[in-house]
């Protein structure tokens, strides 16, 4: 018994100085590892603002799981995008909701921005509430993604990695807004990505099957001074697309200072007091250009059954 | 005079009790070893032989398992979309409920093992074993119910690579796995001498069975150090289990807990489903219980005092479950404000009324009272009470996920008419069932292969000293 002590000792410390040894190998190795120079030059800037020229081998380049994620991942600099739906100019007139469809090649009943008839209490008036994903500053989907497959970026946009995405819908059941989509993989859908397939300035691919897409504020649109697809398609001006950097929106009609239309027209955010910090202002449906119609179509009933 | 006489007659009667011992010990010892003799043939017996409703089980549960297997290839090949009815409002359904039953199954071995253990109840000794294959059952199925649900299951190993601790699903794979590695411990360590048993007595067995004996009996010898290693390691793997247990489950919790849901955004969350799991797996066990018992002839060590006291614990733990859902659903109604409102008037009254009320009865109301009652506490009365709140503890987990999902904070409109209200479909039952059947394989095929009674417990609450255990294993009984 003794024995079998001492042989179950000795065992366990050569393990942990074999396993010590290793450990201390491969740290030495990848320290004193020194690529010889490839010969190859490049020009760097110095930290003083001097042109200087370095063997390529000296310059290590950031590693990338697949070159997309790191675009995706990367904001576009220097802006804060922002969004503010006028809600007494809307109609319910849902061409922001096609455009929207159209340019992201995906089919109704998805829909990325909603457009939702609201009553908030039982004698105030009903109005049409445009709906989209509030690109949240203390994003709740952000805080429970097991896999960082969605992730706050510098310009303010929730991005989707549908490369990462295992499909565990957890986004969506913390999105208290119900902003998130996921692709069940209707073979509509398919066939018509197929036809359609995503343009490379996209942000998140709604095509791919077992994922989750949403609203992604069309960066590109933005970091191009363009206006994304449901802004431009609007015919009432409701929707306001802007930098919050440069304190400026635009609805394609009129540009204004975006802090002056917050403070004037007393804009708030929905559900406020969840602490999401949405990026998308409301203005109240006061002063209306149009009184209030009733929508007598309820929409997206012609999906193929189950 | 008198007292000397007191003194002699004490001196006398303590010679005498001594020599009474000393003579009676033999035949205590005698009649102790022939009750180790008996209650290992007994408990042995299952596994030597199997009948035809053993045979037909085993098949019936095979196919059922298999329909499932099937059922999910067909869902990932075919599309969800066209399998389940699953959408962007109720994106979580009966797999994601089933999984929480499942985890809120696996905590009965946290309860009947360890907490009855440490706290020295002794008639835990011929339940543990059936608690604890339970309890790893449970937890392994939880984890595949887990993976039939996921948009791309082939992705599951990016949650090791690129999983962010930040995230509660990481939690849960962490005590999850945590836990399990420390039930199957707690159940194979004290097999290491039913298994040796199995080596040393089973007649005419398989040799690949034979081989499992070898191999797990870990070359058991019985000496006194041996058996004190074995105590030890349950007494550390009691006491880790319990705050295992309830991390598992309160992390599961926090599952729902953690996002800004109206049904869900409670601070009850975690007791309330730690106190429903532990209702829950005392009903399974004493399920259990009773079919061992009775396909297994133990009605001698399955007594009736068994059943009497898990009835009493189940009126106990469904009283305290009472308290949690007073808690959870009574107080938000006094208040009723707009963001709780729409769930509890539809549980209450309305479109989930039925199920809800039906699961309040048989999942609170009949095992909190009627076991009350001693008649109500005999084997087939309480294991009808027991099937029944099994049940109902699973739709209790529906109930608590899915009416959840269907009244999200801005109202649901121009959608399909399907995503309005989910119901479960075809596919979906299929794989749960089938999820099930594996379930229950696993628990079979274990009782089938291993003694369901932990032996050697059993003997020692007995009285059997565990040295004379060691003695008795090395002769092998032929009369199996």
């Amino acid at each position: 018994m003794e024995e079998e002590k001492n042989n179950r000792r000795n065992f366990l410390k050569f393990g942990f100085l074999a396993a010590g040894f290793t450990a201390a190998g491969v740290g030495l190795s990848k320290i004193s590892s020194s690529e010889e120079d490839s010969g190859e030059k490049v020009k760097v800037l110095t930290a003083d603002g001097k042109l200087a020229e370095v063997d390529k081998s000296k310059v290590k380049t950031a590693e990338s799981s697949t070159s997309e994620s790191i675009k995706i991942r990367e904001g576009v600099p220097g802006k804060k995008f922002v969004m503010v739906v006028d809600l007494a100019r809307c109609k319910d007139a849902r061409k922001c909701v096609e455009g929207c469809q159209k340019m992201h090649n995906f089919l109704p009943p998805i829909e990325w921005l909603k457009c939702k008839e609201m009553k908030d209490s039982e004698k105030t008036g009903k109005y049409w509430f445009p709906q989209m994903c509030y690109q949240c500053d203390n994003p709740p989907c952000v805080k429970v993604c097991p896999v960082g497959a969605t992730f706050k970026r510098g310009d303010g946009i929730v991005g989707i990695d549908n490369e990462r995405c295992i499909g565990c819908k957890f986004c969506m059941a913390a999105c208290p807004y119900s902003s998130r989509n996921f692709n069940y993989g209707r073979p509509e859908q398919i066939a018509y990505s197929k036809k359609h397939p995503m343009r490379s300035c996209h942000l998140i691919d709604p095509n791919m099957v077992g994922t989750v897409s949403k609203c992604d504020f069309c960066p590109d649109f933005g970091a191009q001074g363009k206006l994304p697809s449901c802004v431009s398609s609007c015919p009432n001006g409701v929707l306001y697309y802007g930098d919050e950097n440069e304190d400026v929106v635009s609805n394609g009609e009129s540009v204004v200072r975006l802090s002056e239309l917050l403070v004037d027209r007393a804009a708030y955010r929905q559900f406020e007091t969840l602490g999401t910090q949405p990026r998308v202002y409301y203005l109240p449906p006061d002063n209306r250009i149009f009184p209030f119609k009733e929508d007598p179509v309820e929409h997206n009933q012609t999906e193929s059954g189950k | 005079m008198e007292k000397d006489l007191n003194v002699d007659l004490g001196e006398m009667l303590k010679k005498h009790n001594v020599m009474q011992d000393e003579l009676l010990r033999p035949i205590q010892e005698k009649v102790l070893v022939e009750k180790y003799n008996t209650m290992k043939d007994d408990m042995l017996r299952p596994i030597q032989k199997i009948g035809i409703a053993g045979k037909i089980w085993i098949a019936f549960l095979v196919i059922m398992f298999l329909a499932g297997v099937t059922a999910f290839i067909f869902q990932e090949v075919k599309s969800k979309y066209e399998t389940i009815s699953l959408n962007n409002y109720t994106m979580w359904g009966v797999y994601i409920s089933n999984f929480v039953f499942f985890v809120a199954l696996s905590l009965v071995g946290a309860l009947m093992s360890a907490v009855l253990k440490l706290t020295n109840f002794g008639w835990y000794r011929p339940l543990s074993r059936i608690a604890e294959v339970i309890a790893v059952g449970a937890i392994m199925f939880a984890g595949v119910g887990i993976i039939v649900a996921m948009g791309h299951p082939e992705r599951l190993y990016y949650l090791l690579l690129y999983g962010r601790l930040q995230s509660p699903i990481i939690w849960d794979i962490i005590v999850i796995i945590t836990y399990f590695v420390a039930c199957s411990l707690f159940l194979l360590i004290p097999l290491i001498p039913g298994v040796t048993l199995c080596r040393d007595h089973l007649q005419n067995i398989p040799k690949w069975q034979m081989w499992i004996y070898k191999t797990f009996s870990f070359n058991w010898k019985g000496t006194p150090e041996q058996w004190k290693i074995v105590k030890r390691c349950l007494t550390i793997l009691a006491i880790l289990i319990i705050p295992l247990g309830i991390s598992i489950h309160t992390v599961t919790a926090w599952l729902f807990a953690s996002t800004l849901r109206a049904e869900w955004d409670s601070t009850n969350f975690g007791a309330y489903f730690i106190a429903g799991a532990f209702l829950l797996g005392v009903g399974a066990v004493i399920v259990g219980t009773f079919i061992f018992r009775k396909f297994y002839h133990f009605e001698k060590y399955l007594t009736d005092e068994y059943f009497d006291k898990m009835g009493k614990m189940l009126v106990f733990l469904a009283a305290v479950y009472f308290y949690f859902n007073i808690n959870e659903y009574l107080v938000p109604a006094f208040k009723m404000d707009t963001r709780h409102t729409p769930y509890i008037l539809d549980e209450f009254l309305g479109k989930d009324a039925i199920l809800f009320w039906l699961v309040a009865l048989f999942g609170i109301f009949v095992p909190g009272i009627l076991p009350l009652f001693k008649s109500m506490r005999k084997p087939f009365p309480l294991f009808a009470i027991a099937s029944l709140l099994v049940i109902a503890a699973w739709f209790k987990r529906y109930i608590i996920v899915i009416p959840g999902l269907s009244h999200p904070y801005l109202p649901i409109q121009d959608v399909p008419k399907g995503w309005l209200h989910y119901s479960p479909s075809t596919v979906e039952i299929i794989v749960v069932l089938g999820i099930f059947s594996a379930f229950l394989l696993f628990v079979t095929l274990f009782s089938k292969l291993f003694p369901i009674i932990s032996i050697w417990e059993v003997a020692e609450g007995e009285g059997v000293p565990l040295e004379k255990i060691n003695e008795l294993s090395n002769k092998p009984n032929k009369t199996i």
